[in-house]
Protein backbone atom coordinates (compact mmCIF):
# COMPACT_ATOMS: atom_id res chain seq x y z
CA UNK A 1 0.00 0.00 0.00
CA UNK A 2 1.17 3.76 -0.54
CA UNK A 3 1.08 4.66 2.51
CA UNK A 4 2.98 1.92 4.29
CA UNK A 5 5.49 0.37 1.58
CA UNK A 6 4.82 2.91 -1.66
CA UNK A 7 3.23 0.06 -3.74
CA UNK A 8 0.36 1.05 -5.21
CA UNK A 9 -2.65 -1.10 -5.00
CA UNK A 10 -4.62 -2.17 -8.44
CA UNK A 11 -6.82 -0.06 -7.74
CA UNK A 12 -4.48 3.38 -7.37
CA UNK A 13 -3.36 2.10 -11.15
CA UNK A 14 -7.09 2.46 -11.93
CA UNK A 15 -7.42 6.04 -11.90
CA UNK A 16 -3.83 7.15 -13.90
CA UNK A 17 -3.95 3.82 -16.35
CA UNK A 18 -4.68 5.61 -20.08
CA UNK A 19 -8.02 4.92 -21.54
CA UNK A 20 -8.50 1.67 -22.69
CA UNK A 21 -9.47 2.43 -26.19
CA UNK A 22 -6.07 4.48 -27.50
CA UNK A 23 -4.07 1.79 -25.41
CA UNK A 24 -3.72 -0.49 -28.59
CA UNK A 25 -2.83 2.91 -30.93
CA UNK A 26 0.30 4.27 -29.81
CA UNK A 27 2.79 4.84 -26.44
CA UNK A 28 0.84 6.74 -23.76
CA UNK A 29 2.34 7.86 -20.54
CA UNK A 30 1.50 6.86 -17.05
CA UNK A 31 1.63 9.30 -14.44
CA UNK A 32 2.24 7.50 -11.08
CA UNK A 33 1.82 10.13 -9.10
CA UNK A 34 -1.28 9.54 -6.16
CA UNK A 35 0.18 12.29 -3.58
CA UNK A 36 -0.30 16.25 -3.15
CA UNK A 37 2.99 17.66 -3.17
CA UNK A 38 4.47 20.75 -4.45
CA UNK A 39 6.02 19.93 -7.87
CA UNK A 40 5.60 20.57 -11.46
CA UNK A 41 7.99 19.95 -13.62
CA UNK A 42 5.97 17.31 -15.64
CA UNK A 43 3.39 19.79 -17.07
CA UNK A 44 6.87 22.10 -18.40
CA UNK A 45 8.03 19.35 -19.41
CA UNK A 46 5.19 17.83 -21.85
CA UNK A 47 5.47 19.82 -25.41
CA UNK A 48 2.01 18.07 -26.04
CA UNK A 49 0.02 19.86 -23.90
CA UNK A 50 -1.52 16.43 -22.39
CA UNK A 51 -0.34 17.30 -19.11
CA UNK A 52 -2.47 19.96 -17.88
CA UNK A 53 -1.05 22.99 -16.38
CA UNK A 54 -1.59 22.81 -12.47
CA UNK A 55 -3.73 25.30 -10.71
CA UNK A 56 -2.14 24.46 -7.71
CA UNK A 57 1.51 23.31 -7.30
CA UNK A 58 0.14 20.63 -5.13
CA UNK A 59 -2.24 19.19 -7.23
CA UNK A 60 -2.06 15.64 -8.53
CA UNK A 61 -1.32 15.63 -12.61
CA UNK A 62 -4.12 15.95 -14.63
CA UNK A 63 -2.93 13.80 -17.72
CA UNK A 64 -5.25 14.57 -21.25
CA UNK A 65 -4.34 11.01 -22.80
CA UNK A 66 -5.70 11.66 -25.86
CA UNK A 67 -3.06 15.00 -26.26
CA UNK A 68 0.10 12.70 -25.14
CA UNK A 69 2.11 11.31 -28.00
CA UNK A 70 4.35 8.90 -25.74
CA UNK A 71 7.63 10.67 -26.49
CA UNK A 72 8.66 10.56 -22.99
CA UNK A 73 10.42 13.70 -22.37
CA UNK A 74 8.35 14.44 -19.00
CA UNK A 75 9.77 11.20 -17.82
CA UNK A 76 13.71 12.34 -16.88
CA UNK A 77 11.96 15.35 -15.73
CA UNK A 78 9.56 13.84 -13.01
CA UNK A 79 11.52 14.14 -9.27
CA UNK A 80 9.67 11.31 -8.13
CA UNK A 81 10.81 9.19 -10.65
CA UNK A 82 7.26 8.39 -11.27
CA UNK A 83 6.70 8.84 -14.77
CA UNK A 84 6.67 5.63 -17.43
CA UNK A 85 5.37 5.61 -20.57
CA UNK A 86 4.01 1.94 -21.72
CA UNK A 87 3.58 1.25 -25.28
CA UNK A 88 0.80 -1.57 -26.25
CA UNK A 89 0.91 -0.66 -30.25
CA UNK A 90 3.35 -3.70 -31.02
CA UNK A 91 0.34 -6.42 -30.65
CA UNK A 92 -1.54 -8.50 -28.42
CA UNK A 93 1.39 -10.19 -26.90
CA UNK A 94 4.33 -7.70 -25.98
CA UNK A 95 4.47 -4.08 -24.84
CA UNK A 96 7.32 -1.76 -24.46
CA UNK A 97 8.25 0.28 -20.96
CA UNK A 98 10.14 3.27 -20.76
CA UNK A 99 10.93 4.04 -17.80
CA UNK A 100 13.99 6.56 -15.35
CA UNK A 101 17.09 4.83 -14.73
CA UNK A 102 19.66 6.14 -12.40
CA UNK A 103 22.20 3.41 -11.38
CA UNK A 104 25.58 2.50 -12.93
CA UNK A 105 25.95 0.72 -15.48
CA UNK A 106 23.62 2.48 -17.61
CA UNK A 107 21.98 -0.65 -20.01
CA UNK A 108 23.10 -0.88 -23.80
CA UNK A 109 20.42 -1.54 -26.93
CA UNK A 110 20.28 -5.37 -27.06
CA UNK A 111 20.96 -6.24 -23.27
CA UNK A 112 18.83 -8.61 -21.75
CA UNK A 113 17.92 -7.22 -18.05
CA UNK A 114 15.93 -8.50 -15.30
CA UNK A 115 12.26 -7.11 -15.31
CA UNK A 116 11.27 -5.88 -11.68
CA UNK A 117 7.95 -5.21 -10.22
CA UNK A 118 6.59 -2.98 -7.91
CA UNK A 119 7.88 -4.24 -5.12
CA UNK A 120 11.51 -5.35 -6.76
CA UNK A 121 10.15 -8.71 -7.42
CA UNK A 122 12.15 -10.54 -10.54
CA UNK A 123 9.71 -11.56 -13.11
CA UNK A 124 11.20 -12.67 -15.95
CA UNK A 125 13.70 -11.31 -18.50
CA UNK A 126 13.29 -8.69 -21.02
CA UNK A 127 15.31 -6.47 -23.73
CA UNK A 128 16.49 -3.01 -23.22
CA UNK A 129 15.07 -2.27 -27.01
CA UNK A 130 16.45 2.04 -26.61
CA UNK A 131 17.80 3.97 -24.26
CA UNK A 132 18.14 7.36 -24.11
CA UNK A 133 20.70 9.27 -22.05
CA UNK A 134 21.10 13.04 -23.81
CA UNK A 135 22.38 15.55 -21.71
CA UNK A 136 19.04 17.72 -21.40
CA UNK A 137 17.84 14.34 -19.63
CA UNK A 138 20.16 15.61 -17.05
CA UNK A 139 21.94 12.04 -15.73
CA UNK A 140 18.64 10.49 -15.94
CA UNK A 141 18.26 8.01 -18.44
CA UNK A 142 14.83 6.56 -20.24
CA UNK A 143 15.37 2.94 -20.74
CA UNK A 144 12.52 1.16 -23.07
CA UNK A 145 12.38 -2.65 -22.43
CA UNK A 146 10.27 -4.89 -24.12
CA UNK A 147 7.82 -7.19 -21.78
CA UNK A 148 5.45 -9.58 -21.83
CA UNK A 149 1.78 -7.57 -22.55
CA UNK A 150 -0.05 -9.02 -19.76
CA UNK A 151 2.34 -7.42 -17.46
CA UNK A 152 1.99 -4.03 -18.47
CA UNK A 153 0.26 -3.25 -15.23
CA UNK A 154 3.27 -4.45 -12.74
CA UNK A 155 7.18 -3.87 -14.27
CA UNK A 156 8.74 -0.66 -13.23
CA UNK A 157 12.03 -1.14 -12.95
CA UNK A 158 14.92 -3.65 -14.21
CA UNK A 159 17.77 -5.14 -12.77
CA UNK A 160 21.29 -5.70 -14.37
CA UNK A 161 23.87 -8.34 -13.53
CA UNK A 162 27.03 -7.02 -11.77
CA UNK A 163 25.04 -3.90 -12.06
CA UNK A 164 24.32 -1.16 -8.96
CA UNK A 165 20.73 -3.40 -8.86
CA UNK A 166 21.65 -7.01 -8.91
CA UNK A 167 18.53 -9.36 -8.69
CA UNK A 168 20.25 -11.99 -7.30
CA UNK B 1 37.26 45.47 13.17
CA UNK B 2 35.41 44.41 9.39
CA UNK B 3 32.26 46.00 9.09
CA UNK B 4 29.60 45.41 6.36
CA UNK B 5 25.88 46.42 5.10
CA UNK B 6 24.80 42.91 5.60
CA UNK B 7 26.46 39.75 6.99
CA UNK B 8 25.13 36.63 6.79
CA UNK B 9 25.78 33.75 8.52
CA UNK B 10 25.97 29.92 6.53
CA UNK B 11 25.98 29.47 2.83
CA UNK B 12 23.53 26.97 2.41
CA UNK B 13 20.69 27.35 0.23
CA UNK B 14 18.94 29.86 2.66
CA UNK B 15 22.24 32.06 3.17
CA UNK B 16 23.11 31.82 -0.38
CA UNK B 17 19.87 33.00 -1.34
CA UNK B 18 19.78 35.93 0.90
CA UNK B 19 22.95 36.97 -0.43
CA UNK B 20 21.83 36.98 -4.55
CA UNK B 21 18.83 38.75 -3.22
CA UNK B 22 20.49 41.45 -1.05
CA UNK B 23 23.01 41.60 -3.81
CA UNK B 24 20.83 41.89 -6.46
CA UNK B 25 19.41 45.37 -4.44
CA UNK B 26 23.09 46.75 -4.37
CA UNK B 27 23.61 45.97 -0.93
CA UNK B 28 27.51 44.75 0.50
CA UNK B 29 27.15 41.73 1.91
CA UNK B 30 29.37 39.44 2.93
CA UNK B 31 29.02 35.60 3.68
CA UNK B 32 30.34 33.68 6.34
CA UNK B 33 30.47 29.76 6.33
CA UNK B 34 32.21 27.16 8.19
CA UNK B 35 32.88 24.62 5.40
CA UNK B 36 35.29 24.55 3.09
CA UNK B 37 32.98 25.32 0.51
CA UNK B 38 30.09 27.18 0.21
CA UNK B 39 26.54 25.49 -0.52
CA UNK B 40 25.62 23.64 3.00
CA UNK B 41 23.71 20.25 2.42
CA UNK B 42 23.18 21.01 -1.46
CA UNK B 43 26.86 19.58 -1.98
CA UNK B 44 25.79 16.08 -1.26
CA UNK B 45 21.75 17.01 -2.40
CA UNK B 46 22.11 14.61 -5.75
CA UNK B 47 18.64 14.36 -6.30
CA UNK B 48 16.42 16.85 -8.16
CA UNK B 49 14.33 19.22 -6.71
CA UNK B 50 10.53 19.59 -6.24
CA UNK B 51 8.28 22.86 -6.32
CA UNK B 52 8.12 25.21 -9.09
CA UNK B 53 10.26 26.21 -11.89
CA UNK B 54 11.09 29.21 -10.07
CA UNK B 55 12.40 27.43 -6.98
CA UNK B 56 14.54 25.51 -9.34
CA UNK B 57 12.39 22.26 -9.26
CA UNK B 58 13.48 19.36 -11.43
CA UNK B 59 17.00 20.69 -11.08
CA UNK B 60 19.51 18.41 -8.62
CA UNK B 61 20.41 20.13 -5.39
CA UNK B 62 24.65 20.25 -6.56
CA UNK B 63 23.92 21.82 -9.36
CA UNK B 64 22.06 24.73 -7.66
CA UNK B 65 24.36 25.71 -5.82
CA UNK B 66 26.10 26.41 -9.09
CA UNK B 67 23.37 28.63 -9.73
CA UNK B 68 23.21 30.63 -6.58
CA UNK B 69 27.49 31.12 -6.33
CA UNK B 70 26.70 32.24 -10.14
CA UNK B 71 24.44 35.38 -9.68
CA UNK B 72 26.25 36.40 -6.34
CA UNK B 73 29.67 35.76 -7.79
CA UNK B 74 28.78 38.27 -10.94
CA UNK B 75 28.55 41.12 -8.20
CA UNK B 76 31.22 42.85 -6.52
CA UNK B 77 29.32 44.06 -3.45
CA UNK B 78 29.18 40.16 -2.40
CA UNK B 79 31.34 38.19 -1.18
CA UNK B 80 31.40 34.24 0.47
CA UNK B 81 34.64 33.47 2.99
CA UNK B 82 34.93 30.02 3.56
CA UNK B 83 35.91 28.37 7.05
CA UNK B 84 34.95 31.09 8.87
CA UNK B 85 32.92 29.34 12.09
CA UNK B 86 30.94 32.49 13.78
CA UNK B 87 30.70 31.85 17.30
CA UNK B 88 29.30 34.39 18.78
CA UNK B 89 27.39 37.52 18.44
CA UNK B 90 27.49 40.24 21.72
CA UNK B 91 25.08 42.63 22.79
CA UNK B 92 26.60 45.52 20.51
CA UNK B 93 25.95 43.47 17.44
CA UNK B 94 29.41 42.69 17.37
CA UNK B 95 30.31 39.29 16.12
CA UNK B 96 32.91 36.98 17.29
CA UNK B 97 34.48 34.77 14.23
CA UNK B 98 36.95 31.56 14.22
CA UNK B 99 39.22 31.08 10.88
CA UNK B 100 42.02 29.11 10.24
CA UNK B 101 43.05 29.22 13.98
CA UNK B 102 42.24 32.80 14.09
CA UNK B 103 39.59 35.04 15.93
CA UNK B 104 38.66 38.18 14.51
CA UNK B 105 35.46 40.51 15.02
CA UNK B 106 33.17 42.17 12.26
CA UNK B 107 29.66 44.04 13.09
CA UNK B 108 27.12 44.20 10.19
CA UNK B 109 24.52 46.81 10.05
CA UNK B 110 22.40 43.86 9.39
CA UNK B 111 22.27 40.19 9.81
CA UNK B 112 20.71 37.18 8.50
CA UNK B 113 21.30 33.75 10.41
CA UNK B 114 21.02 30.77 8.08
CA UNK B 115 22.74 28.18 10.00
CA UNK B 116 20.96 25.47 9.28
CA UNK B 117 20.23 22.39 11.25
CA UNK B 118 21.49 19.80 12.80
CA UNK B 119 20.75 15.99 12.73
CA UNK B 120 18.45 14.69 15.67
CA UNK B 121 20.06 11.28 16.89
CA UNK B 122 18.30 7.96 18.95
CA UNK B 123 19.95 6.31 22.02
CA UNK B 124 20.29 2.18 21.65
CA UNK B 125 21.97 -0.49 23.31
CA UNK B 126 25.02 -0.43 20.65
CA UNK B 127 24.57 3.23 19.41
CA UNK B 128 27.96 4.00 19.80
CA UNK B 129 29.44 1.21 17.91
CA UNK B 130 31.81 2.53 14.86
CA UNK B 131 29.18 1.42 12.04
CA UNK B 132 26.27 3.98 13.29
CA UNK B 133 25.94 7.32 11.10
CA UNK B 134 23.83 9.97 10.45
CA UNK B 135 22.44 10.52 7.11
CA UNK B 136 24.08 13.44 6.86
CA UNK B 137 27.36 11.95 7.46
CA UNK B 138 26.61 8.95 4.77
CA UNK B 139 25.86 11.64 2.46
CA UNK B 140 28.70 13.37 3.06
CA UNK B 141 30.79 10.31 2.67
CA UNK B 142 29.11 8.85 -0.28
CA UNK B 143 28.54 12.32 -2.11
CA UNK B 144 30.93 14.01 -1.46
CA UNK B 145 34.05 12.31 -0.59
CA UNK B 146 33.24 8.69 -2.86
CA UNK B 147 33.41 6.64 -0.13
CA UNK B 148 30.71 3.85 1.09
CA UNK B 149 30.01 3.90 4.55
CA UNK B 150 29.47 0.27 4.35
CA UNK B 151 28.31 -2.71 2.30
CA UNK B 152 24.75 -3.92 3.67
CA UNK B 153 23.13 -0.82 5.49
CA UNK B 154 20.27 -0.32 7.71
CA UNK B 155 17.98 3.31 7.18
CA UNK B 156 16.49 4.18 10.40
CA UNK B 157 13.38 6.26 9.80
CA UNK B 158 11.22 6.61 6.43
CA UNK B 159 11.02 10.36 5.81
CA UNK B 160 12.19 12.15 2.80
CA UNK B 161 15.99 12.03 4.00
CA UNK B 162 15.76 8.25 4.86
CA UNK B 163 14.16 7.16 1.32
CA UNK B 164 16.00 9.31 -0.44
CA UNK B 165 19.50 8.43 1.00
CA UNK B 166 18.39 4.98 0.78
CA UNK B 167 18.20 5.54 -2.83
CA UNK B 168 21.75 6.90 -2.91
CA UNK B 169 22.87 4.17 -1.37
CA UNK B 170 21.75 1.99 -4.05
CA UNK B 171 22.98 3.86 -6.55
CA UNK B 172 26.84 3.89 -4.21
CA UNK B 173 26.30 0.39 -5.04
CA UNK B 174 25.26 -0.16 -1.46
CA UNK B 175 22.97 -3.28 -0.36
CA UNK B 176 20.21 -1.08 1.84
CA UNK B 177 18.90 -4.02 4.31
CA UNK B 178 15.59 -2.02 4.87
CA UNK B 179 14.16 0.64 5.95
CA UNK B 180 12.87 0.65 9.60
CA UNK B 181 9.87 3.27 10.44
CA UNK B 182 8.07 3.34 13.73
CA UNK B 183 4.92 5.17 12.74
CA UNK B 184 2.51 3.07 10.93
CA UNK B 185 2.80 5.37 7.59
CA UNK B 186 5.72 7.02 5.51
CA UNK B 187 6.39 9.89 6.20
CA UNK B 188 8.40 10.69 3.17
CA UNK B 189 6.81 11.49 -0.34
CA UNK B 190 5.54 7.97 -1.38
CA UNK B 191 6.94 8.23 -4.31
CA UNK B 192 10.32 8.26 -3.00
CA UNK B 193 8.89 5.03 -1.18
CA UNK B 194 7.79 3.58 -4.68
CA UNK B 195 11.28 3.99 -5.94
CA UNK B 196 12.95 2.22 -3.63
CA UNK B 197 11.04 -0.68 -3.13
CA UNK B 198 10.73 -1.49 -6.69
CA UNK B 199 14.60 -2.41 -6.05
CA UNK B 200 13.62 -4.45 -3.36
CA UNK B 201 14.35 -2.96 -0.43
CA UNK B 202 11.69 -3.75 2.55
CA UNK B 203 10.07 -0.75 4.46
CA UNK B 204 9.38 -2.16 8.30
CA UNK B 205 6.79 0.42 9.63
CA UNK B 206 5.64 0.01 12.57
CA UNK B 207 9.14 -1.18 13.33
CA UNK B 208 11.63 -0.15 15.68
CA UNK B 209 15.39 -0.48 16.47
CA UNK B 210 16.17 -2.05 19.89
CA UNK B 211 20.34 -2.37 19.35
CA UNK B 212 22.95 -2.35 17.14
CA UNK B 213 24.92 -5.69 17.58
CA UNK B 214 28.73 -6.02 17.16
CA UNK B 215 32.21 -6.40 19.00
CA UNK B 216 34.65 -3.84 17.16
CA UNK B 217 31.70 -2.52 14.69
CA UNK B 218 28.60 -3.04 13.93
CA UNK B 219 27.66 -6.75 12.92
CA UNK B 220 23.75 -6.43 12.89
CA UNK B 221 20.84 -5.17 14.07
CA UNK B 222 18.39 -6.08 15.67
CA UNK B 223 14.15 -4.91 15.15
CA UNK B 224 11.27 -5.60 16.25
CA UNK B 225 7.48 -4.18 15.95
CA UNK B 226 6.04 -1.92 17.90
CA UNK B 227 2.43 -2.12 19.46
CA UNK B 228 -0.45 0.52 19.51
CA UNK B 229 1.55 2.21 22.50
CA UNK B 230 4.90 2.32 20.51
CA UNK B 231 6.27 -0.59 22.76
CA UNK B 232 8.40 -2.64 21.18
CA UNK B 233 6.86 -6.30 21.06
CA UNK B 234 9.06 -8.92 22.24
CA UNK B 235 8.15 -12.08 20.34
CA UNK B 236 8.74 -9.71 16.95
CA UNK B 237 12.46 -9.11 18.19
CA UNK B 238 14.88 -10.57 14.65
CA UNK B 239 17.91 -9.41 14.00
CA UNK B 240 19.13 -8.09 10.29
CA UNK B 241 22.56 -8.21 9.38
CA UNK B 242 24.34 -5.22 8.63
CA UNK B 243 27.76 -3.67 8.98
CA UNK B 244 25.90 -0.08 9.36
CA UNK B 245 23.25 1.52 10.56
CA UNK B 246 22.38 5.05 8.70
CA UNK B 247 19.92 7.04 11.44
CA UNK B 248 17.40 9.21 9.41
CA UNK B 249 15.56 10.32 12.74
CA UNK B 250 14.90 14.57 12.03
CA UNK B 251 16.71 17.43 12.21
CA UNK B 252 16.45 20.41 14.61
CA UNK B 253 17.55 23.91 13.99
CA UNK B 254 21.02 25.24 14.89
CA UNK B 255 19.74 28.41 16.92
CA UNK B 256 22.60 29.44 19.29
CA UNK B 257 23.66 32.33 17.52
CA UNK B 258 19.74 33.71 17.97
CA UNK B 259 19.91 32.68 21.66
CA UNK B 260 23.06 35.20 21.89
CA UNK B 261 21.35 37.51 20.14
CA UNK B 262 18.46 37.44 22.60
CA UNK B 263 15.69 36.29 19.90
CA UNK B 264 11.93 35.33 21.39
CA UNK B 265 12.66 31.62 21.23
CA UNK B 266 9.58 29.16 21.29
CA UNK B 267 9.92 24.92 21.48
CA UNK B 268 7.58 23.94 18.51
CA UNK B 269 8.08 20.52 17.66
CA UNK B 270 6.59 20.79 14.36
CA UNK B 271 9.38 23.07 13.39
CA UNK B 272 12.07 20.62 14.93
CA UNK B 273 12.56 22.44 18.26
CA UNK B 274 13.27 25.79 19.36
CA UNK B 275 13.20 28.65 16.49
CA UNK B 276 13.50 31.93 17.02
CA UNK B 277 9.91 34.23 16.42
CA UNK B 278 9.81 35.83 13.18
CA UNK B 279 7.50 38.40 11.11
CA UNK B 280 6.65 37.91 7.63
CA UNK B 281 9.40 39.81 6.51
CA UNK B 282 11.54 37.25 8.55
CA UNK B 283 12.53 39.72 10.69
CA UNK B 284 13.45 37.92 14.54
CA UNK B 285 12.44 40.55 17.43
CA UNK B 286 15.87 42.02 17.63
CA UNK B 287 16.65 45.08 15.24
CA UNK B 288 18.53 44.12 12.16
CA UNK B 289 18.57 40.59 12.53
CA UNK B 290 17.16 38.03 10.19
CA UNK B 291 16.76 34.98 10.30
CA UNK B 292 16.07 31.90 7.24
CA UNK B 293 15.78 28.27 6.36
CA UNK B 294 16.20 25.54 8.89
CA UNK B 295 17.22 27.58 11.38
CA UNK B 296 14.20 29.26 11.25
CA UNK B 297 12.01 25.51 11.36
CA UNK B 298 12.80 22.35 9.71
CA UNK B 299 11.67 22.26 6.20
CA UNK B 300 12.58 21.74 2.32
CA UNK B 301 15.57 23.34 0.76
CA UNK B 302 13.11 24.89 -1.81
CA UNK B 303 11.12 26.84 0.90
CA UNK B 304 14.75 27.47 3.11
CA UNK B 305 15.81 29.46 -0.63
CA UNK B 306 12.47 31.48 -0.33
CA UNK B 307 13.29 32.75 2.67
CA UNK B 308 16.38 33.49 2.52
CA UNK B 309 15.82 35.49 -0.72
CA UNK B 310 12.98 37.37 1.89
CA UNK B 311 15.23 37.51 4.14
CA UNK B 312 17.86 39.11 1.72
CA UNK B 313 15.22 41.69 0.49
CA UNK B 314 13.77 42.62 3.83
CA UNK B 315 17.34 43.43 4.87
CA UNK B 316 17.87 45.40 2.09
CA UNK B 317 14.61 47.85 2.11
CA UNK B 318 15.55 48.14 5.44
CA UNK B 319 19.12 49.89 4.66
CA UNK B 320 17.21 51.96 2.20
CA UNK B 321 18.42 50.19 -0.99
CA UNK B 322 15.08 49.02 -2.35
CA UNK B 323 12.52 51.37 -2.97
CA UNK B 324 9.06 50.37 -0.51
CA UNK B 325 7.37 49.88 -3.98
CA UNK B 326 9.79 47.53 -4.95
CA UNK B 327 10.05 45.78 -1.83
CA UNK B 328 6.30 45.31 -1.88
CA UNK B 329 5.77 43.52 -5.10
CA UNK B 330 9.08 41.55 -4.78
CA UNK B 331 8.10 40.27 -1.13
CA UNK B 332 4.73 39.24 -2.57
CA UNK B 333 5.68 38.09 -5.51
CA UNK B 334 8.22 35.29 -3.19
CA UNK B 335 5.43 35.31 -0.19
CA UNK B 336 3.17 33.71 -2.25
CA UNK B 337 5.01 31.28 -3.67
CA UNK B 338 6.34 29.75 -0.56
CA UNK B 339 2.88 30.02 0.16
CA UNK B 340 1.77 28.03 -2.68
CA UNK B 341 5.17 25.83 -1.49
CA UNK B 342 3.37 24.79 2.09
CA UNK B 343 -0.51 24.79 0.87
CA UNK B 344 -0.53 21.42 0.35
CA UNK B 345 -1.63 18.09 2.81
CA UNK B 346 2.52 17.68 2.88
CA UNK B 347 2.86 21.25 3.98
CA UNK B 348 0.37 21.06 6.41
CA UNK B 349 2.60 20.00 9.56
CA UNK B 350 4.95 23.23 9.33
CA UNK B 351 1.33 25.44 8.57
CA UNK B 352 0.69 24.35 12.19
CA UNK B 353 3.95 24.95 13.48
CA UNK B 354 4.43 28.43 11.93
CA UNK B 355 0.89 29.07 13.17
CA UNK B 356 2.25 27.81 16.67
CA UNK B 357 4.48 30.08 16.72
CA UNK B 358 2.78 33.08 16.07
CA UNK B 359 0.84 32.81 19.02
CA UNK B 360 3.40 31.93 21.00
CA UNK B 361 4.91 34.63 23.27
CA UNK B 362 7.72 36.98 22.63
CA UNK B 363 10.99 38.57 24.77
CA UNK B 364 9.97 35.69 27.37
CA UNK B 365 11.71 32.39 25.64
CA UNK B 366 9.73 30.16 27.61
CA UNK B 367 8.53 26.48 26.51
CA UNK B 368 5.58 26.59 24.49
CA UNK B 369 4.53 22.58 24.72
CA UNK B 370 5.72 19.28 24.59
CA UNK B 371 9.72 20.94 26.42
CA UNK B 372 8.89 19.11 29.23
CA UNK B 373 11.62 16.62 29.04
CA UNK B 374 13.81 18.67 26.78
CA UNK B 375 15.32 21.48 27.79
Amino acid sequence: MLTSDGVPTPRDIEKIRPPDEIRRERPLVWVECFQEIPCDPCHQACPSGAIVEFEDINDIPNVMHELCTGCGLCIASCPGLAIFVVDESEGPDQALVSMPYEMLPVPVTGQMVTLLDRSGRPAGRGEVVRVRNPKTFDRTAVVTVRIPASKVDDIRAIALPGGDVDAK
Amino acid sequence: MLTAEIIVVGAGPAGLSAAAEASHWNAGVTVFDRDATPGGQLVKQTHRFFGSRAQRAGTRGIDIIRILLDEIGERENARIVSGADVVSRYDDGVLGIAKAGHWFKAKPERLILATGAAEKTLAFPGSDLPGVYGAGAVQTLMNVHGVRPGQHVLMVGAGNIGLIVAYQLIQAGVEVVGVVEASERIGGYWVHASKIRRLKIPIFTRHTILQARGKESVEGAIIAEVGGDWAPIESTRRELSCDAICLAVGLSPLVDLMWQSGCSMSWISELGGYVPARDPSMGSDVDGVYVAGDAAGIEEASAAMMEGRIAGLSAAHSLGKVSDEQFGLRAEEIGRELANLRSGPTGEVVRRGLSKLERAPRNSQVLVEGGDSRC
